[in-house]
Formats: C-alpha cells, structure tokens, sequence
C-alpha cells in the first residue's frame, strides 16, 4: 500500500507544481476583468473545446459512470447519452447566439432586452444553487476518495482541495483555470483510453468476448445487457431525459466557456470537438464499466462480501490495479484527483463571476462599476465561495449528496435554460414573464426534489414520498415554460412593448455578430 | 430600435437570406436530434424488453448497438451543422459584416 501512495502522490505532485507554475504565468496576465472572466477571448475553439470537455467530464462521470455500468450494465449507458445528446441542442440553438450577445455570463444574454435588476438576481441566483449543489457533490466525493486513494483524513483532502482551487482562480483567473482544464482532459482522456485498450486486449478487441466474460461473472447475468431498474417508469424516464438534455445547455461553468473564445464560428468549432471528446470518452467508461464487471467480480484481492472494495464508485480505480498494477492505479488516481481539482476550479470560476459580475456591477453599481473594484470583488467572491465549499463539503460528510448533481441539472433546465432560450428566440417576452416563470420553474425543481423519494425518504427518511418521482423536470420545465408565456403575452405594460422592439437589434446581432464582444489584443 | 445603417441591414435581402438559412440548418437538425433520443427513452420506458433483444448469436443487444449508434449519430449531427455553417452560412456572415461590419 505505501508503494501506491507514493506513486499516486508523486504523479500528483507533478500535477499540482505544473499547474501552480501555469497560474504564476497566468497572473501576470490577469490585469483586468475581460482576462479574468474570459482569457481575453483568445482561446481557440480546439482549446475551448478540451476544456469544455474537461469542465464535464467530471470524477462523478469518469468513477460514477463507470461505476453505474460495473452495478447495472446498460443502465450506465442510460446516464452517459442523456449527458451527450445536450450537445448538439447547445451547438445548433444556443452557442452562436450567445457568443454574439453575451460579454462574461448567460445573464449577459438572458438580460439583454430585459430589466438588468430582476432578471439578473434570478440569472445569479440560478447560477449559484447550481453551482453550489455542483460544488457540494463534488468536493465529498473528492474527500472520500482521496481519503481511500492517498489514505489523508477526509477534512484535509477537503481542505487541500478547496485551497488549491482557491490560488488557481483568484490569482489566474479564467487563462488559468481554461489551462488546469485542457491539461486533466488530456490526462482523463489518455487514461481512459489506455484502461479500455488493456481490458480490450484481454479479449483480442473483440467486445462480443468482454461481454460474455461479464455476464458470466456478474449476478445479474444476461440482463447486464438490457435496460434494468434504474429507469422504472415512463415519466422518470421522459423527467429524467429532460433535465440532462437541457439542463447541460444551462450549466452556468459551461456556458460561461463560450465567452473565451473569440468569434461565434470558434464557438461552434469548439462544440464540435467538446461533442467529440465527451463522446469518446462515454465510450470508454462503458468498456471500463463492463471491464470491471470481467475482471474484478470473483477476485478476493477486490471484492469483499461480494462488495466492492471501496464501493462500486471504485470500479475504475481498482480495475487500473487489476491490470497495470501499481503503477496504473497511481496514475489513475491522480488523474482523478486531478480532475476534481479541474472541475471545482471551472464552478467556482462560474459562481465567482455571478456575483461580482451580475450582482455587484449589474445590480448594486447598475453598471457603473469601476473595473479594479469589480476584479476585486471577484477575488473576494472567489475566496468567499472557497471557504463555503469548504465548510459545506465537512459538513456534508456523512450525508447522501448523489441526488445533488441531478437538481442541479433538473435547475439548470428549469430556469437557467427557459430564461436565456425564450430570450434568445421569443420576441414576446417580457421582463414579468422571464421573472415569475424563471422563479417559479426554479422552486418547483427544488421543492419537487425536497418531496420526491430521494431526499424525503432516504435522506429525511419518512415512510412514502409526498410526490412519486425521482426527477422533477418535467414539471418544473413546463412550470416554467407555461409561467414565462402566460405572464409574457399577459404584460400590457409599456415596457414590454418596449421589450418586443428590442428583439430586431438582438435578433440582428446575434444572427451577424456585428457589435459582438471582440477578443483582447495581446 | 434600429437606425441608420443598421435598420437598412435589418430589411436587406442579405440578411433575411442568411436568417433563413440558418432556421433551415438548425431546425431540422434539432428536431431530428430530439426525436433519435426521445425514441431511445422511450423504448426504454415503454417496451425495454425490445433492447434485451440479441443481434445474431452473441451477446451483444440491440440495445446497446443503439446507444452506441446514438452517440455516433451525436458527434454526426454536431459535425454536420458544423459543415454545413463553413459552407453554406458563414460566407454570408462574412459578406454582411464587411458590408455592414464598421457599424456595429
């Protein structure tokens, strides 16, 4: 064991020093807002697009994803195309449109013919339960498995986390943070990659020889191939659809990636090599999924009781030691770790800019904002944010925290994505529809998740679920969806018409991309 | 509110061309995207039996020759809408905003 510490914090540590070296370099760049929400707008759409890929291919995808598989099989799959097939949605209705309108963040754009104070404080705080939820999952799962990986006291591995994020954002900003990005989605992507080729190479690249290999040593047997529990009903099913389909184009992390680059043309190029890489490696973490199912089921060095050692979230992680041995499982748990790193930094980066762009140089200074003082309130909110994932990661420790990636999309989808699409494309919307619909599209999300099966039987752990399903999207899409029409076409109010004239010049910039937000000169 | 320029760009032949070629690009598309995947959850919530189904003799399901179709087919609508931007849209963005560009 002290020998795969040793590799796995080595690897680590070269990981850490490179990228700290990157963030010094990066600092002396960061000298004002347009570096530090956006790099300037000078990353290309072939960087953009391994970053954004870095930003979602996340340790809950990567261990999660394929840990999903090593339980159920093709449930697995399930979960990996809902996460992919958001992206073509973003690519054809949203990436351009908001490249040509938007500066720093979606609230740019879903503001932009609407009242700056209220649309803007639902925009931020739909960014901010997102991200914070997003922030939450991820900084547990990273102490838990830092504290299986490198055997460090969860509170530290939270605390390591949280710090190193920290000095990435507030001193590199978003040059930083896009670098820190595309070098774990490199680092993800071969390791994925090299897992898949070794399990592959065990049946001579023939997938009809892993599969056989897996049903005979999973319980389930055949039906590892074949649709199971983890969908049982067609309104899950069609609720859960919903909120990965529309809620990954309403992640605010993501979207605010579409602002660093320097045109709407490198913004589409830069979906198309996202789509690419996530694809490829959802591909992977089903090869690795079943791989574990062929390797380590039956093995006493990995299960115990017929249990995964370390749960089944560990499924690629052990498997890298069933085949490459400690030297495998050191790199691979590095490049986990890595990756959490990644993903946090992205979030925060997110959350950072809601406040001090949205709420304090939008709403409190209405626009006035000086640019020194903004990019001090970023900092500010980039440390205050630190410290509260932190705080809420320790405090979580023990409690079940799955069900949070899941509101955060089921949000993202319900007020995050209505607001910036209906704003992009409805000429009659208004400023009362976006506000009411948005909250009230928000709320159900939330109150649907606090009364379903997840939180209120196994968290909360009452007898029966006040309401039935797992996933609120599909309620809380059409509540929003319905509340933003009803209280749009219902506005008589000056400034709604006001609100429908602005929509030609919209229209018109975002078709052309004349007056869009240029890159920095270097 | 558009004036000027601007407002002669808005009622240009130019534009309303490169308007409607993108509604003809994106709608399509989107609309052929949302009805592969909602088909794929569908089967999954109404007859999940219909993937259990074995293609030939081996293990491999119908079901999984389907997901891994649709993520293909995923990276193929993205690459398509891509293409067909380079070709068909972008040379007209381009020739508004050397027209029109200096305004914005």
């Amino acid at each position: 064991m002290d020998n795969m510490n040793l590799t796995a914090v080595t690897m680590f540590g070269i990981f850490v020093v490179f990228t700290l070296g990157i963030t010094y370099w990066a600092a002396k760049r960061v000298t004002g807002t347009k570096n530090f929400y956006s790099a300037g707008g000078n990353i290309t759409g072939f960087q953009n697009g391994l970053a954004i890929a870095g930003d979602y291919m996340s340790a809950a995808s990567f261990l999660g994803i394929s840990g999903l598989v090593f339980a159920a099989g093709f449930d697995g799959l399930i979960y990996s195309i809902g996460f992919l097939v958001g992206w073509p949605i973003i690519l054809l209705l949203i990436a351009e449109p908001l490249r040509n309108l938007g500066k720093y963040t979606f609230a740019d754009v879903a503001s932009y013919r609407l009242r700056q104070t209220p649309t803007r404080i639902l925009a931020a705080f739909g960014s901010l339960t997102t991200v914070i939820l997003y922030l939450i999952a991820q900084m547990v799962g990273s102490g838990k498995l830092i504290q299986v990986l490198f055997g460090l006291e969860y509170n530290y591995a939270v605390l390591i986390v949280g710090v190193l994020m920290m000095i990435y954002v507030t001193f590199g900003g978003m040059i930083a943070t896009t670098w820190v990005q595309i070098i774990k989605a490199c680092l993800l992507i071969f390791g994925a990659t090299l897992l898949a080729f070794l399990v592959l190479w065990h049946f001579n690249f023939s997938m009809e020889g892993l599969f056989g290999a897996a049903i005979e040593h999973h319980s389930k047997g055949e039906s590892i191939m074949a649709p199971g529990g983890l969908v049982s009903d067609p309104i899950s099913a069609i609720s859960l659809g919903l909120a990965l389909m529309f809620g990954t184009a309403g992640l605010p992390h993501i979207l605010m990636r579409f602002f660093t680059v320097p045109d709407a043309k490198q913004a589409n190029r830069s979906v198309l090599y996202a789509t690419g890489f996530i694809g490829y490696f959802y591909i992977l973490t089903f090869i690795i999924g079943f791989g574990a199912i062929a390797f380590l089921i039956g093995n006493p060095e990995f299960m115990e009781d017929g249990k995964l050692i370390g749960g089944n979230n560990m499924a690629a992680i052990q498997l890298s030691s069933a085949l490459g041995g400690d030297l495998l499982l050191g790199f691979i748990s590095a490049v986990a770790f890595a990756t959490i790193l990644a993903v946090v930094s992205g979030l925060t980066l997110a959350g950072a800019s809601a406040i001090s762009h949205d709420l304090y140089a939008s709403v409190i200074k209405k626009g006035e904002a000086d640019e020194k003082a903004e990019l001090k309130m970023s900092r500010l909110a980039t440390l205050g944010l630190g410290v509260l994932a932190i705080v809420l990661g320790i405090m979580f420790e023990k409690q079940n925290v799955a069900y949070m990636v899941g509101l955060a999309f089921a949000i993202a989808a319900s007020a995050n994505f209505p607001i910036l699409f209906l704003g992009m494309y409805w000429r009659k919307l208004t400023t009362r529809g976006a506000v009411i619909g948005g909250w009230a599209g928000l709320l159900t999300a939330i109150v649907l998740v606090i009364l379903g099966p997840i939180v209120w039987v196994d968290v909360l752990h009452f007898d029966k679920a006040v309401f039935p399903y797992k996933y609120p999207a599909l309620f809380s899409m059409t509540v929003a969806f319905v509340g933003i029409w009803f209280f749009s076409i219902t506005d008589k109010s000056v400034n709604a018409k006001l609100e429908h004239e602005k929509f030609d010049a919209q229209h018109l910039r975002a078709q052309t991309g004349i007056g869009a937000e240029k890159a920095a000169k270097h | 509110m558009l004036e000027g320029e601007l407002k002669k760009l808005s009622e240009s032949d130019a534009y309303k061309d490169l308007c409607a070629a993108r509604s003809r690009a994106i709608w399509p598309l989107a609309i052929i995207m949302l009805v592969a995947y909602y088909s794929f959850i569908l089967v999954i919530a109404f007859d999940p039996e219909l993937f259990a189904n074995k293609i030939g003799d081996g293990y491999t399901s119908l079901g999984i020759v389907c997901g891994f179709a649709l993520i293909l087919f995923t990276f193929l609508i993205t690459g398509l809408y891509v293409h067909k931007a380079n070709k068909d849209l972008e040379p007209k963005i381009e020739a508004i905003q050397k027209e029109f560009g200096h305004h914005g």
